[in-house]
């Protein structure tokens, strides 16, 4: 996650819980591509045909609240989400998310300066935002170093793995120790 | 420090931590349920060969129990070899219930305690003293692996009770007022700890019902200092042991919010968000397909009598489906030896096996697109317990019952003098 990020963006309101990126029917399901395949379904039937690598999600407060469910996460990664920029999130689906290697961006001010599919620029390590269809700009809080370091290793299974002497070349190239 | 301060300060090996602080911890008791198979994923990704401390660790097939899809079927399968594999003693099969209910039964869960579960609502253990809290598949994997986890020290809220209750107002009631008036975000990587002279009158169950719902506000954990009424449940429940964290004097909360119960009526959350939440009045006579009665939180032995005494020699109303699922084999056991189900069968009730069922929509009472649903369960959010186009409102057990003997929503207090 160390790049610019540039995507267009899928956008939606406040609390937008777990049941709604990944309905509760799906939840026996494992396999990241066909958990993909219900991402969002019942809150907007084109997201999972119109998303495409890279893309991102902006939406307003709590977002990811309600199940402890890593599908939800799972999901959104699955399906090419690069980040997602939000008023603020719930505590579990940011936890899952971030252990995932998926950037969450806190982002005052952020569900009022973008429209759905205008195009976006973001840097997740500093934390600008630039519209690029609009213009506008935006700025979303730092990371924790805990948060970062996490980011950095390309999620927590292989931070893990480093720590545990596991290490594969597989494993990324990170160069964050904690 | 506060109590649960103190609790994450014994759990990380430190003389003293302070809210904002990010501190790795030693865990408990982990608890995983059968819609986590990632967790062992997880772990196997990350290298994982031997669970750290299997006497720690406890499996919940609870949220598919029994299984209805094939690959349900085989997730459990995968979760018991795991189990038997890594000498895990602690399995509960389709048998036992809701994971949460599960550990209040047998004691598994005391005073001082960091407990997490892959459920989130693990909130509902501050009704022991402990410090529970959910987590997703790969958190517990690194709990497995390593017996530790990070936590952020949480900011404590405090809500102080006060008042009596009237007729038919119950502590879900309670609970669903605080979460209208302050949000469903109000909580959200804080703690949430309930005071004041109304918890003299709250039994644990009733205390289990606020803590799970603080889920609801966002909180990362909840907490009620133990005292006699605690201490009582857990004797009775095997456990005599009780290392206890008590706040100490002068402690600055984040926030204090008082609420005083007198005059509240019964509430509800309506669709589709969980502090939606009104008087019970402003939906009377709205009519329902099913009413739900069950769930970590609204599942359990007193939830089940209320509806009992409601139900008592009546029938349901013809157009409405009652669904019934107890918290656990325990709380079916007993709510039988004291006739209660034999009195909601007769009423015309549908008993599920004691198991999470219809809460988190997979099975066992679903609901199709149009229904109405009154559940004592926790949410409410579209699609949670079937089809998005379904609506479903959030009340207490009596309302639950209330609602399945007119066929609409109704006020259950004249069912309670």
């Amino acid at each position: 996650m160390t790049g610019i990020i540039r995507g267009k963006a899928f956008v939606y309101g406040a609390n937008i819980d777990t049941d709604q990126i990944y309905p509760g029917g799906y939840l026996d399901l494992t396999d990241p591509e066909r958990v993909a395949e219900h991402t969002l379904e019942r809150v907007d039937p084109d997201f999972v045909r119109e998303v495409k690598p890279g893309d991102m999600i902006v939406a307003d407060a709590n977002f990811g609240c309600g199940s402890s469910r890593e599908h939800a996460a799972v999901a959104l990664k699955a399906s090419g989400i690069a980040a997602v920029l939000a008023e603020s999130f719930a505590r579990i689906f940011y936890r899952n998310a971030i252990n995932l290697g998926l950037p969450l961006l806190v982002c005052p001010g952020i569900a009022s300066l973008v429209k759905r599919h205008d195009l976006l620029s973001v840097d997740p390590v500093v934390g600008t935002v630039i519209n690029l269809t609009t213009g506008a700009t935006a700025t979303a809080q730092p990371l924790s170093a805990y948060v970062s370091a996490i980011l950095m290793h390309g999620g927590v299974k292989p931070m893990i793995r480093r720590k545990m002497g596991l290490l594969s070349p597989a494993d990324g190239t990170a160069r964050v120790d904690t | 420090m506060h109590a649960v301060e103190k609790i994450l300060a014994r759990a990380a090996g430190k003389e003293r931590v302070i809210a904002g602080e990010i501190v790795n911890c030693t865990v408990d008791l982990a608890g995983i349920n059968d819609l986590y198979l990632q967790t062992l994923r997880s772990f196997a990704e990350m290298g994982g060969k031997r669970v750290f401390a299997p006497d720690r660790v406890v499996m919940f097939l609870d949220h598919f129990a029994p299984a209805s899809t094939i690959i349900q079927a085989d997730n459990q399968k995968q979760f018991r070899q795991f189990c038997r594999e890594q000498r895990i003693d602690l399995l509960m099969d389709i048998d036992q219930g809701v994971c949460h209910q599960i550990l209040a039964d047998r004691g598994l869960v005391r005073p001082g305690m960091l407990l997490v579960v892959t459920d989130s609502h693990t909130t509902t253990h501050g009704a022991f003293g402990a410090f529970g809290t959910g987590v997703g598949a790969t958190d517990l994997a690194i709990i497995l692996m390593t017996g530790q986890l990070w936590f952020r020290v949480p900011e404590v809220i405090r809500i102080n009770l006060e008042g009596v209750t009237g007729k038919g107002v119950a502590a879900k009631d309670i609970i669903l007022k605080v979460i209208g008036t302050l949000g469903a975000d109000y909580g959200v990587y804080r703690a949430i700890e309930f005071t004041g002279p109304l918890l003299d009158r709250l039994g644990v169950s009733e205390r289990m019902t606020l803590c799970n719902m603080t889920t609801e506000l966002g909180a990362k954990t909840a907490y009620i200092q133990p005292d006699r009424i605690t201490f009582d449940f857990l004797q009775s429940h095997g456990d005599t042991a009780f290392p206890l964290a008590t706040t100490d004097p002068g402690y600055d909360y984040a926030a204090e919010h008082t609420f005083d119960v007198t005059g509240l009526r019964p509430q509800v959350a309506a669709p589709h968000s969980v502090d939606n939440v009104t008087d019970i009045a402003e939906y009377l006579g709205r009519p329902i397909d099913q009413a739900y009665l069950g769930t970590c939180t609204g599942g359990r032995v007193e939830d089940i009598a209320v509806a009992a005494r409601i139900l008592q020699g009546k029938r349901i109303h013809s157009r409405t489906r009652f669904v019934v699922v107890p918290a656990s084999k325990k709380v079916l056991l007993e709510a039988m030896a004291k006739g209660y189900i034999q009195t909601l069968v007769e009423a015309g009730a549908t008993l599920v096996t004691p198991s999470c069922a219809a809460c988190l929509g997979t099975h066992q009472g679903v609901l199709a697109a149009g229904e109405t649903c009154i559940t004592a369960s926790s949410r409410n959010f579209p699609g949670r317990m079937g089809d998005a186009a379904a609506e479903i409102f959030v009340a207490s057990p009596a309302s639950v019952a209330a609602a399945a003997l007119e066929g609409k929503i109704a006020d259950p207090a004249q069912y309670l003098l």
